[in-house]
């Protein structure tokens, strides 16, 4: 298909809020992409072959094998999940397919006190290896608006999924994604979850379901938590078999709001390793962050193990830069990017030089 | 270019310096001797304005200015540079960043990192799983970069083996002889007094400032050979 600029249909601003969500409008830099709006669909396309990108709706009408994944990671781990969405994408990355250029995805809130519900699945054939950049985004004008995401993951055997989702909401908008994904022997399922800007209220809590021999999760998040914010934000991996490992990394500063930073390990097998690492800023008085970390296994060959510190930049720190300087603002501003490493998402350079980039121009705007 | 006039420091409602009356001119590099707990450090802090170490009493001048309501970095700004003791490690920070912070000139900042031997430390996080030698290395190393008009040195050879105490010397000595710089060098052992040229040094006791301009290795040799009790009896028949 011949490149072309994807027509949106976006006003300027929007088109900022979208691009501030990880979007490259360009796609030079992208192999298929997908836009919904509220609960239309702006736009959906595939560069490259061995990649469908479809709005789920069209999915299950067109691929009835579709439909037996439908819900499946959900009655996995026995949670029930909402039928009423709407929209949502349908991501197939065909059997050895390597895409090197990563899939972007974008779900955008418009109108004012819209609720948008959407069903995404994911399918990483066998063998495959796709990186998937996915924004969620609102315009200026979607006050108290509303986002459910429900996302279900299929990693195949061998597979490789590295999904990285930026949330970029507004002060006035509750988020609740739920997601399941189910890795099998050898396959890899790595989520990276980057929340800079204020949103409401954020509840979510990914689950990993570890099947097969081999299989791996990793769960990393940065976390911004602006004054009047709740964010409730966790992921579990329970482990199925034996030799499946994980990682649970989070790093979270507190301006003013609160942050829950959950974790769960669950090994049900034994020869299992994992680790889970919670570290917390808090900047503002008002600030509250509460790390739960839990380790939970009844098995003896297990390796599960945990770290969480929460603290305060010390005087120390800032008047050490201040001495070099730093007035002590840029001190506690450059402290601050500091520990909101991007390093510790798990990105190709190209990736990682995109979210440093877009957490610099978040950050200058947020310090 | 700095005076420090009558300066009284309280720490936690006791008195730590008590009437310090010290001048350094320009290029004027001043040696200051005492033992431990003497109040070295927290005039150094007091000088370049750290939390916790307001002036009680007096005031100090830095080029004609009074530092009294400037925060550290307006200090920094005016010309003044301190090697730390101890610095703190700065977690996420790391010492390339920094030294571009303070330097523009890229070829500067790798000419430096080859002489001092940074090359494995400047891709690290600030002051992370240094040894002794490292820490004060990479303390010079930013300080050569900031280029102060008057440089705090507190105790920059305590930790470091002969090797390095040597390497930093060379370094500071030609930071030091370039036009109007001036230094005031803490030091406990003297090893310095070996590679720093220095005209004039002082002695802190008990928060007092005693025998300011004697010739520092001459100073030296004498608390070597009869120990700080000396210098108590000493001051005392004064």
């Amino acid at each position: 298909m011949e490149k072309n600029k994807l027509n949106t249909g976006l006003g300027k601003e929007d088109m900022e809020n979208v691009a501030a969500s990880g979007m490259d409008l360009s796609e030079e830099t992208r192999s298929a992409s997908f836009l919904q709006q509220d609960d239309r669909i702006l736009f959906s396309r595939s560069l490259m072959e061995g990649i469908d990108i479809i709005s789920v709706e069209e999915a299950l009408e067109k691929h009835p094998d579709v439909r037996k994944l439908y819900g499946k990671a959900f009655r996995m781990v026995g949670k029930e999940f909402p039928g009423d969405t709407k929209g949502g994408y349908f991501i197939r990355v065909r059997a050895g397919a390597r895409v090197e250029m990563p899939i972007q995805s974008c779900l955008f809130l418009k109108a004012l006190g819209f609720r948008q519900r959407v069903h995404n699945l994911i399918i990483v054939e066998e063998g495959a290896r796709v990186y998937l950049i996915t924004g969620c985004a609102a315009s200026k004008a979607a006050h108290e608006s509303f986002h459910l995401g429900v996302s279900e993951f299929f990693v195949e055997k061998g597979a490789y999924l590295n999904f990285t989702m930026i949330h970029s909401w507004r002060e006035d908008i509750s988020v609740k994604p739920m997601s399941v994904a189910l890795v099998e022997e050898g396959g890899s399922f790595i989520s990276n979850y980057v929340c800079l800007r204020p949103v409401k209220e954020i509840a979510m809590y990914p689950t990993a379901l570890l099947l097969g021999r081999g299989a791996k999760a990793s769960f990393n998040s940065l976390i911004l938590s602006h004054p009047g914010t709740l964010q409730d934000i966790g992921a579990r991996v329970v482990f199925k078999s034996p030799d499946t490992s994980a990682e649970i990394i989070s790093r979270a500063v507190s301006l003013g709001g609160k942050v829950i930073a959950r974790g769960h390990l669950k090994s049900e097998s034994a020869g299992t390793k994992a680790h889970l690492e919670c570290r917390g800023l808090v900047i503002s008085e008002k600030g509250t962050i509460h790390a739960i970390p839990e380790l939970e296994t009844d098995l003896r060959d297990v390796d599960l193990s945990h770290e969480a510190a929460i603290g305060k930049i010390s005087k120390e720190e800032i008047e050490y830069l201040c001495s070099r300087g730093m007035t002590p603002d840029q001190a506690q501003s450059v402290i601050i990017r500091g520990f909101m490493d991007v390093d510790i998402l798990a990105l190709p350079e190209a990736l990682r030089k995109e979210m440093k980039d877009l957490e610099d121009k978040t950050l200058e705007g947020s310090l | 270019m700095l005076e420090v006039r009558n300066v009284s420091v309280d720490i936690g409602g006791n008195p730590v310096l008590k009437n310090i009356e010290l001048s350094i001119a320009p290029g004027d590099v001043m040696v200051m001797f005492g033992p431990n707990g003497s109040g070295k450090s927290t005039l150094v802090k007091a000088i370049m304005g750290f939390g916790g170490y307001s002036l009680a009493g007096g005031s100090i001048m830095y080029k004609g200015r009074d530092l009294k309501a400037m925060r550290i970095d307006e200090r920094v700004a005016l010309g003044i540079g301190i090697m730390y003791q101890h610095p703190p490690k700065v977690r996420g920070v790391r010492l390339r960043q920094l030294s571009r912070f303070l330097c523009g000139d890229e070829k500067k900042i790798e000419d430096l990192t080859e002489t001092l031997s940074l090359e494995d430390l400047v891709d690290r996080d600030i002051n992370f799983d240094l040894s002794g030698g490292e820490m004060k290395r990479s303390e010079l190393f930013q300080i050569s970069l900031q280029e102060p008009d008057l440089l705090l040195l507190d105790e920059p050879e305590s930790g470091v083996d002969i090797e390095n105490i040597s390497l930093m010397g060379k370094v500071l000595n030609g930071y030091l002889k370039k036009k109007e710089r001036s230094a005031l060098i803490i030091t406990h052992t003297g090893y310095i007094l070996d590679y720093v040229e220095a005209r004039r040094g002082c002695l802190m006791i008990d928060g007092q400032l005693w025998c300011a301009g004697r010739p520092p290795k001459e100073m030296f040799e004498e608390i070597k050979n009869k120990g700080y009790g000396f210098c108590r009896e000493c001051h005392g028949k004064k």
